[in-house]
């Protein structure tokens, strides 16, 4: 047996000792349970458990003694982001309205990378319906950040960011509708990263807006990102908006460096923002000069209507979407006897929180006859000018930068009154969800014992290149990315 | 006064193995309630569409059929409404308000010499549906089964071309036949179809009869809705803007109960389903694919067997009729002569039993009583008589004649006996006879009447008529 400090490392150094036998996966899934009993009442993460982890870790073991061929992500612990279904636990998107909801199937993420190994140690908070920016708004807890536990995690992935900040699992899923991994990721200092629309299949997560979402990997290291993205591409049968692409080792170019790439800082992402991120962004951006790549500030004149583009469209999707939930054939049952179908709807959708009835509201209106013109149309020629704008860009850059979130994890409860100054906090993620283009965070420093995330965002399908200009990053950058 | 009708069809796709989004069998009929499901037609949460390639170049194919234009691009859109039936509450559907969205739009279908367009076809998924265990009156609970939910659905809307209900009647009778060659819907299933009509006179309000159950019934709920308006206009009394339904039972069309509210679907584009191209390459192999319509196989019979319109046009009414006739051809090589029956005698069987699949009879049983009266072995009066025994029973038009002794009776001596029974009894008949030729006609009636229809005509003619000359001289 090798001493390593199983809650901290990565996944990588973890399933090499599980397939050489110099780690035992149930000693290993056992001490993170051990630690999540420890911590979870600070940090809050995890809505439930996996009670057949330890099975599992079992089964591995085995294999491993009977020599058998294993996965990539053989015996390794993941945190499932609530929204995210898995065929045997529950799956609640944090919301009441869906509280004891077990689905049938196992979404397409799952089934791959359980097919790696990996084990499923329990499912994240979120916001409900991953609608928030701080998982503040979950209905059943706020999970906290692990660096402060007055501040916010980020959100709406705050619950799989936390649960890696605080050691309490190795790998994590997120999704990322716009900036639901980046911003806890950013705010949690762990690497978080939503890859281009189509490139990860979504059967099997919730949907908020489906034309904006993705589901997509955290971490506490870029080497595990990109790991770990390599089990979840591909197209699949059952999500037609996935691409036809070949599957990559996106390790294998991983310390390519950023020598000679072009690499501009956005001015719009960049001019707003709290100083301390402002001046954290432009150090970084020297040290990818300082690595050879060449920088210039470039200005997207579009952006300033990405925020009201994003917004319009994803409440016009999400009130659509969460119009299945009415208790008739799933979810919160609430005995429709003695009801007329509209009261009876009426009842159960009470039980959505404040900020998802907001935007069902918001949703309803945008899309109603004679402002369908007026909003959702435009939002959409938007989404087209911010693409194309972007796209010309692209000709010259290989890659952007800019800060992932505009501000410092804050207190909790601080802006939970303020939903508009909630929306603003996105500014810097929603483009990449509005066009499809993947989009990481890593993490850059830390100020007054807050992390700031760099943004780093690529053309269409250019993970590879994201992945080796943060791996050259991180190998430069000294900064903490789990506490214990 | 001019009266305006317009339709809006839906049609079920049961040609399909599976649903329009999902792998359920398209065939719900008949199965457990709630026992052909699946995360995605019930809309669970996380689940996507997956659309049905085979239901949208079947649908392609009938909007060829229909003469429509095919946009570039067909996408789908959601019409957002709260209704237990729909298991996501939208549903998955087409919409040209802010583009050409739909498979097929702008045709045109000929019948009858007339013409109609053809405003949109489009591919929809049907509901589910609600179950009313004793009646929508009284039961105080309402089941709600899934199985039909998903299954595709084609919506035929047409202009509002027509001014009589007949014309609307032979129009539907020509896109059920289009619709049976193609093999897309087989409109004789319960619930296959079903059509909302709407009709304004000039100058009037409109009215909408929503959900006939068949397209018999359209004919009849205009007749009775044209005329009910048409009574209101002699008192007076205003026809208001409404919604009705027809109630096949009383056979009048009444005030729908609840008052459609002017619904705001809130349409957009569906994100989970690309826009799909289609391409010339399509196009042309669908063309390539296209089986002969109803208008090809009716010139066919005009042209190749010197068949009236008349008869050709009924033949293919009913593409089993015309299969059925074409199967017998082969078998016996008389067009006409085959063709008479399927006009005739046949078709008043047909029409009873609804189609000529539920009949006991094969295209080898046409085929050898045609044979049989063309041989003159047997007479066309027997014929029909062993027709109304096959089609029962399903036996060879031989064995039933053999049965029956039904050969014909061009025996001479057998058939004098019997002409000089019937002398004997009409006296009268024969004192005409006399003078008067047509009388012949009236004892030869009694012959055949006798020998119920065996008796040879000719050779019965030519005996009576030597007797009369023998009586006469």
């Amino acid at each position: 047996m090798i001493t390593m400090d199983l809650l901290t490392s990565s996944a990588a150094d973890i399933v090499t000792q599980i397939k050489k036998g110099y780690v035992s996966t149930e000693e290993y899934i056992a001490k993170i349970f051990d630690h999540i009993k420890k911590v979870e009442s600070n940090v809050h993460a995890y809505i439930s458990l996996n009670d057949l982890a330890i099975e599992r870790a079992r089964e591995v073991d085995s294999a491993v003694k009977r020599g058998e061929k294993l996965g990539k992500l053989a015996g390794i612990a993941i945190a499932v982001k609530d929204n995210i279904c898995t065929s045997n636990m529950k799956t609640t998107c944090a919301s009441k309205i869906l509280e004891h909801y077990i689905p049938p199937y196992n979404a397409t993420v799952i089934e791959m990378l359980e097919r790696e190994g990996a084990i499923i140690i329990g499912k994240t908070n979120l916001d409900e319906f991953a609608m928030g920016t701080t998982t503040e708004f979950s209905r059943f807890k706020e999970t906290r950040n692990p660096w402060d536990i007055e501040r916010v995690p980020g959100g709406s992935s705050g619950g799989s960011a936390a649960s890696l900040a605080a050691g309490e699992t190795t790998l994590a899923l997120g999704s990322d509708t716009g900036g639901s991994i980046r911003c806890p990721a950013s705010f949690c200092s762990v690497v978080g990263l939503k890859p281009t629309y189509g490139l990860v299949s979504r059967f099997g997560l919730v949907s908020f807006a489906n034309s904006l979402e993705l589901i997509g990997p955290m971490c506490r290291s870029v080497y595990d990102t990109a790991l770990m993205l390599n089990c979840i591409t591909g197209r699949d049968s059952m999500d037609h908006t996935t691409l036809d692409v070949d599957t990559k080792d996106y390790t294998a170019t991983i310390t390519q460096g950023v020598k000679g790439l072009k690499i501009g800082l956005v001015r719009e992402m960049i001019s707003d923002v709290d100083e301390h991120v402002s001046k954290t962004i432009h150090d970084a951006a020297s040290k990818f000069e300082s690595l050879g790549a060449n920088l210039n500030e470039v200005s997207i004149d579009s952006l300033q209507y990405a925020l009201a583009s994003y917004y319009t469209i994803a409440m016009a999707e999400a009130s659509s979407n969460l119009a299945r939930y009415d208790g008739v054939r799933y979810g919160i049952d609430m005995g429709p006897e003695g009801f007329e179908w509209n009261s009876y709807y009426t009842k159960v959708r009470s039980n959505f929180g404040d900020v998802v009835k907001r935007r069902i509201i918001i949703g309803t209106y945008v899309l109603s006859s004679g402002y369908y013109g007026k909003y959702y149309l435009k939002a959409q020629k938007v989404r087209t000018l911010i693409k194309q704008e972007f796209a010309s860009l692209f000709k010259t850059y290989d890659l952007l930068i800019a800060p992932t979130m505009p501000i410092l994890p804050f207190k909790i409860g601080e802006k939970t009154m303020d939903p508009l100054h909630m929306y603003m906090t996105d500014i810097d993620t929603v483009a990449a969800n509005l066009i499809g283009i993947p989009s990481i965070s890593i993490p850059c420093a830390f100020t007054d014992g807050l992390p700031i995330g760099l943004q780093i965002m690529g053309d269409h399908l250019s993970e590879e290149l994201l992945i080796r200009a943060a791996y050259a990053f991180e190998e430069i950058t000294d900064v903490k990315k789990v506490i214990v | 006064m001019k009266i305006n009708i317009g339709l809006e069809i839906h049609c079920q796709m049961t040609g399909l193995k599976s649903k329009l989004f999902c792998s359920c069998e398209a065939d719900y009929r008949g199965k457990q309630p709630n026992g052909n499901i699946c995360p995605i037609c019930l809309g669970l949460p996380g689940t996507l569409p997956l659309l049905n390639k085979k239901a949208l170049e079947n649908a392609l194919m009938l909007s060829l059929a229909l003469n429509c234009k095919i946009p570039d691009v067909v996408s789908f859109y959601r019409k957002n409404y709260f209704y237990p039936d729909l298991p996501k509450n939208f549903q998955i559907t087409q919409y040209n308000s802010y583009q050409i969205s739909s498979i097929g739009s702008g045709g045109t279908v000929e019948f009858d010499h007339k013409k109609v367009r053809i405003r949109r076809i489009q591919l929809e998924e049907d509901p589910g549906r609600l179950v009313y265990e004793s009646g929508i009156a009284t039961s105080n609970y309402t089941l709600v089964d899934y199985n039909r939910a998903g299954v595709a659905l084609m919506e035929i809307v047409t202009e509002p071309d027509f001014d009589d209900p007949k014309d609307v009647k032979l129009f539907l009778n020509k896109l059920v036949s289009v619709l049976e060659h193609l093999g897309t819907c087989d409109t004789k299933l319960d619930g296959a179809v079903r059509c909302d009509v709407n009709i304004s006179q000039e100058n009037k309000k409109k009215v909408e009869i929503k959900n006939v159950g068949s397209f018999k019934e359209v004919e009849k709920a205009l007749v009775f809705e044209i005329s009910r308006q048409k009574s209101f206009g002699i008192k007076g009394i205003e026809v208001k803007s409404e919604t009705r339904h027809w109630d096949d039972i009383r056979r009048i069309t009444i005030q729908s109960r609840t008052k459609e509210e002017e619904q705001d679907y809130r349409y957009f584009p569906e994100p989970d389903i690309p826009a799909a191209y289609l391409g010339n390459e399509l196009i042309n192999s669908l063309t390539k694919q296209m089986p002969e319509l109803p208008d090809a196989r009716k010139s066919r019979f005009v042209e190749n067997f010197g068949l009236s319109e008349q008869n050709a046009q009924i033949l293919i009414d009913e593409k089993d009729t015309a299969d059925f006739f074409e199967e017998s051809l082969k078998l016996y090589d008389d067009a006409k002569e085959i063709s008479n029956w399927f006009v005739t005698d046949l078709k008043v069987f047909i029409n009873e039993a609804n189609g000529i699949r539920s009949l006991k009879i094969k295209p080898s049983h046409i085929a050898e009583l045609v044979k049989l009266v063309n041989q003159s072995t047997i007479s066309r009066n027997t014929a029909k008589q062993i027709l109304q025994q096959i089609v029962k029973s399903g036996e060879m038009p031989s064995v039933v004649m053999n049965n029956l002794k039904a050969t014909k009776i061009s025996n001479e001596e057998a058939l004098i006996q019997i002409v000089d029974d019937v002398f004997a009894k009409e006296t009268i008949a024969v004192r005409d006879a006399l003078k008067n030729e047509k009388a012949i006609n009236f004892l030869l009636g009694k012959v055949i009447q006798s020998t119920r229809g065996r008796a040879d005509p000719k050779l019965t003619t030519e005996l009576i008529r030597k007797k009369i000359a023998s009586i006469s001289t």
